[in-house]
Order: structure tokens, then sequence, then C-alpha cells
């Protein structure tokens, strides 16, 4: 008997608790709420995502970001989150899809009770969202590419050498193709050869070797891929050939942070996992208030980052990769 | 008498008069066993009902008939699949693969889509894939003798494995228009078309395990199946028949799922054996089986459902959700021991004083 009360106190002890909450969940209620939901939590690029989005928040003034996900990668954890979510009638859900077709009819259903509904990072099909927001585009990234290439050669010129993955993978051939589209920019920038590593940590390394001793002007090797872009920078330590090779291209900061500091990378990019949370929350506010519209052509602005523009699709590029060198890598080898 | 035959002490028999004559005889013991998961059942509808209302407090979007039909997605399709695996668990056996059915079946299914496949082909599939399933392990179990839980953790992987080999990375999302009803449907009102088919089908189940010959055969089977097969009881014949039931219902959770998806990929359905066995074990069904109801079964879907709709609408991680679940379910497997044991130490403590 002594239990059953104990457990009864517990239960209007935890009634009231929770009830109190709901008062501060009223409050909230006239804010524009924004669902952050995500692939995964517990995943260091979707945290700092979260603060990009924390930050957009503070700035738009009256918004509310719910920051969520299920606990492991699956399509299912997310639609029960988003019928939660619909449930509680909040007012935009950006999603990063962990299968961009199964979260069609759920998403369908958050539109057809007025809720915005975009996908950023990873997409959803079209019929399941207004817009999608890639973190750049092929032409975007192409350009970064020569540029990083032209900034770390000598005076701006120079033979260039490219690594990339397999010679049959999408991303990293259209990235090149577009490298070789922007190459009239950067008039120093001389591509000598372009080499597969197949994305293999040891095969890129041996296929950076070659490039050293079979090219040896070459004084920057460009490698559009996480895998290449370290065993390059191994290799180049490993010839003892720092400071007179550099090597760049897209890779992670936590990956590439110890390769900065012994001097083979100066600098590298990638997607900027707070600004696509900032750019997410703040496209989401704006559609949500009707203050811009999801259709092809449309600009919406995205604060700090100034505006993005949708094509025949309704997807946008948000920016250049960013940058990262010596300034900045520690910072963000903490989160990805 | 002595404390001699009221302790646990299955290293030492008590000798044969003790025991013929002592408090622990087989018809006591059901006795008891039976009076504890009636209670058992009542403990889980107070706590449907606590769940109930702390959500209702908790969230001004709890009890809005919408949103409650929006959330009972979130168990339909595993306890459809749980009340076969209840009557499986009851009968001593388990099936793992029930997750990996679901992917097999989908995947046929969607192919048979891309190919044109009406409607009432795709329903025809899914069953026939879980039947055929289901007969698989069901053979390798009651005809080679080998046990369930090694034969369908190897099928869990076979089953899954042959849908990604089909699809690999792909994906079939063009099912026919009508197909959609079965996941996205609603019977009348709020009322979905997988809710509905649960709750029939629950009937159903009940009235076969609680009422008929074959649900009493299912439980002799489970408290002794050495003495069920001297009393005349196909035992093999019975095992089989769950693990076909088992499977038809995983097709038929694989067609609701798919349904409601409108896509299939081979990874779909990802860890819901452990979720169906969870809400089965939660429902007061014995992991060794001999004891449980449907209506346990079904009482633990709805507490299921109503903890993660309403940590849901709190906005509480997917990780503490997973961390309540798992500490129910060791109260759940604890409790009724704990309680045995402490009935019987108050036994033997009036037997001493007596």
């Amino acid at each position: 008997m002594a239990n059953w009360k104990k457990l009864l106190s517990g239960t209007v002890l935890a009634v009231g608790l929770l009830s109190s909450q709901m008062s501060t969940a009223a409050h909230a209620a006239d804010k524009v709420r924004i669902a952050l939901l995500v692939k995964s939590l517990g995943n260091g690029f979707f945290d700092a995502a979260h603060k990009g989005a924390d930050e957009a928040a503070k700035e738009l003034g009256n918004v509310e970001v719910i920051y969520t996900g299920p606990t492991s990668t699956t399509a299912s954890g997310q639609i029960d989150i988003i019928n939660s979510l619909i449930a509680q009638k909040v007012n935009a859900i950006a999603v990063s899809a962990n299968d961009g077709d199964a979260l069609v009819p759920s998403l369908k259903k958050a539109m057809q009770r007025g809720i915005t509904v975009i996908s950023w990072d990873s997409a959803v099909a079209k019929p399941g969202r207004e817009m999608h927001l890639a973190p750049s585009s092929d032409a975007l990234i192409g350009n970064m590419c020569d540029k990083l290439a032209a900034d770390a050669l000598p005076g701006g010129k120079g033979d260039v050498a490219i690594l990339s993955a397999t010679a049959t993978s999408t991303n990293q051939n259209t990235w090149i193709a577009e490298m070789k589209k922007a190459l009239p920019k950067y008039p120093g920038v001389n591509v000598v050869t372009t080499v597969y590593g197949d994305d293999l940590a040891d095969k890129s390394y041996r296929e950076t070797e070659g490039i050293l001793k079979t090219y040896p002007n070459v004084k920057v090797i460009v490698a559009p891929t996480s895998v290449g872009i370290v065993a390059a920078a191994q290799a180049v330590e490993d010839a003892g050939k720092v400071g007179q090779v550099f090597v760049t291209g897209l890779g992670l900061p936590s990956e590439l942070a110890g390769h900065v500091d012994k001097g083979s990378v100066k600098s590298f990019a990638i997607w900027n996992p707070i600004d696509l949370g900032y750019a997410a929350t703040t496209i989401a506010y704006e559609l949500a208030t009707k203050k811009a519209e999801a259709k092809p052509g449309a600009e919406i602005p995205i604060g700090r980052m100034g505006k993005t523009k949708l094509d025949e699709n309704d997807q946008a590029a948000m920016a250049d990769p960013f940058v990262y060198d010596k300034s900045n890598v520690h910072e963000f080898a903490k989160i990805f | 008498m002595t404390v001699l035959d009221t302790g646990p002490l299955p290293a030492e028999p008590a000798p044969r008069s003790a025991r013929a004559s002592g408090g622990s005889i087989p018809d006591r013991l059901e006795g008891r066993a039976s009076r504890i998961f009636l209670r058992w059942e009542v403990l889980l509808l107070v706590l449907a009902a606590i769940v109930f209302a702390i959500n209702s407090f908790a969230s001004p979007y709890f009890l809005d008939p919408w949103n409650l039909s929006d959330a009972t997605y979130n168990f339909t399709e595993k306890a459809m699949i749980g009340l076969a695996m209840a009557l499986l668990i009851v009968s001593g056996e388990i099936d793992l693969s029930v997750a990996s059915i679901i992917a097999l079946a989908s995947v046929a299914m969607g192919a048979a889509a891309a190919a044109g496949a009406s409607v009432w082909m795709l329903v025809l599939i899914g069953l026939g894939v879980g039947l055929v399933a289901g007969a698989f392990n069901g053979f390798l179990v009651t005809m080679v003798g080998l046990p369930s839980i090694v034969v369908t953790i190897g099928t869990m992987s076979l089953f899954r494995g042959i849908a990604f080999i089909v699809l690999g990375d792909q994906v079939y999302n063009s099912y026919p228009a009508g197909f959609e009803w079965f996941g996205q449907g609603y019977v009348v009102w709020a009322f979905t078309v997988e809710l509905v088919m649960f709750l029939v089908l629950a009937v159903i189940f009940g009235l076969v395990l609680q009422k008929s010959t074959f649900g009493r055969r299912v439980y002799a089977i489970g408290n002794n199946p050495m003495a069920a097969r001297f009393s005349g009881i196909r035992v093999e014949r019975i095992k089989f028949i769950l693990f076909l039931l088992t499977g038809v219902m995983s097709g038929l959770a694989s067609i609701c799922l798919t349904s409601r998806l409108g896509s299939t990929r081979p990874s779909i359905a990802t860890g819901w054996e452990l979720e169906v066995v969870t809400m089965v074990v939660l429902g007061g069904v014995a992991i060794n089986g001999g004891s449980g109801t449907i209506l346990g079964v079904v009482i633990a879907a709805f507490v299921m459902g109503l903890v993660t709709f309403g940590f849901g609408l709190l906005n509480v991680p997917g990780i503490v959700m997973s961390i309540f679940i798992g500490l129910l379910l060791i109260a759940v497997i604890a409790l009724p021991i704990l309680f045995r044991r402490v009935m019987a130490a108050r036994r033997s403590t009036r037997r001493v004083a007596a």
C-alpha cells in the first residue's frame, strides 16, 4: 500500500512538473517554431548545424529552434518524429533526410497541414519539400578547387596535378569538369595530369608518389576527395617535400588539422555545417512567414550570407565551400 | 512442515514424497503464475492510463484525435507481427527474422510494382513472400530440428542480404494508385486502416490463443513440450503453423509499411525484430514460453506507442526513449521473478512461524 502511495505521489509530482513545462511551451507558441530534423543525434556535423540554427534564431528574434532527430539513421525514426512535429503544429520543418523517398508521404501530410517543409544537406524528393538547400554547387566547388590551387602556387603560377577518386565517380568527375571550365579565370594554373586513387588510402598514396616522381615541376596537388587529400598530404610529408609541394582540395578538418600543422596542407575547403544550419533556418523562417516563396527563379535572402537563387527543380546552392587554414582548422576539427 | 520444499534448490531435488505433498506441485504453480499475469495486465493498464494522463497534461497537442491517430502509426505494423510473435514465444520458440522478412517482401512487391503488377497482386506477393519465408524458418526448426533462435538469426541475415543484393543502393518507388490505402488510408473518421486491421486481428488472435483448442495446445507445448507430445499433441505441426503465421503477419506488416512509405529500400524496418520482441515481453508473455495473453500484448503496444509519441511531442531525444523502454523491459522481466520470490519468502516465514 505504501508503495502505491509513493507511486501516486510521484506521478502527481511528475504531472505537475510537466504541466509547468507546458505553460512555457504555450508561451513559445507565438514564436515561429522551426524544427531542424537531422539524420541522427550525436553527430558532430549536425551539432554544428544546430549551432548555426541557434545563431539564426537569435538574429531573427522570434524564432524557436527545435533540434531533433532519431537515435540511428533510419527513415522510420524520422517519420515518427515528423508525425510528432505535425502534431505540435510547428511552423516549419527543415530536414536532412535519411531516405529522400520514404519521407515524402509524411512530409506531404505536413505541407497539407500548412507546415513549411524544406530539405537541406541531404535532399528529399521534389514532391516532399518546397525547396532543397544544397551545401554548395558543382560549379562553385570546381571554382573553389582552382582558387585553392592558385593560392597555394608560389606567385599563383605553376604546374598542378589532380588526384581524384575513381574514374567513374560522378561527383569527382563533375567537379573536375567544372574546374577545367573555370580555369581561364586562373591563368597561372597549369593542370598537367589527373590520376585516380579510387578513394583508397594506399592507392591514393602510391599515385601521389607517382606524381612526385613523374612531374618534378608540380607544385600543387588538388584532391577533391576526403580520402585522397589525406593520403596525398602523407605522401608529400614522407617524401620530404613539405614546402615545395602543397596539397589542397576537399577534406575534413578533423583529418587534416595535423597536416596543416606539418605544412603539407596550407588550406582546403569543405562546406561549413554552421553556415548550413544558419541558412536552412533562415530560409525556413522566410518561407514560413511568407516573406519569400519557393518557386523556380526565386531569390531568398539568407541573412549574413547574402541570398540564394532557386533553379528549375527548386534547389539552391548555399555558397562557396568554406576555406579552412591554420587560423580556424583546429576549432572545426573538434566538430567534424 | 519444514522449509525444505519451499526454497529454490534445483541442484538437489526434494524427495518424491516431499514434492508431492509440498507447496510446489505443478497445478498450484500454474495457478500462481496466472494470478501474476492477471495482475500484470491490470498493472499495464494502469501504466497506460498514467502515460496517457501525463501526456495530456504535458502537451496541449496530445488530446487531438488526429494526432493520436497519426501516433498509432509508430506501433501498428510492429504490433501486427507482435500478435503472431506472442503465440510463437508462448510455444517456446522465437523468430528474429521478422524485420528481414519485411524487407524481402517489400523488395519483391517493389520489383513486381515496377513490372506493372496491380494492387491485389502486390498484396498476394507480400503475403506470399511472408508465407514462404515463415515456412523456411518453420522447416529448419521443426523438421531439421535446429534451435529457432539460431535459425532465425541466420535467416535474419539471409533475407535482408537477398534484399540488398536485389536492390543495392537503389529504390523502388513506383507503386500503383490505390496501394497507399493500406498505410495511409482511413476506415472511418480518424481510425486508420492499419489500426482497424490490427484491432480486428488482435481479437482473432486473442480468441485463437485463449478460447480454442489450438491455443490450449500452444500453451501446453510452451509449458512442457515433452508432456504435450505424450498427450497426443502434434508439437512440430503446431510450431510449423506458428512460424507460417509469423511469416504471413510480417508480410502484412510489409504491405502496410511499404504503402505508408511509398517506397522500398533494402534497409527498410531495420532493427524492428527487437522492438517486436520487446513489445511481446512487455505484454507479459514469458520469454521462456508457457504463459502470456494477447490482451497484454495489445496494451503493451499502446503503452509503447503512447510513450514514444508523448516523448516526441516534448521533443525528448530518441535515446531517452530507448533508455526508458529498456528500463521498462528489465522491470517487466524482473518484477514477476521478484514477486514470486517475495511470495515464497513470505510463505516460508509463515510456515516457520507455524
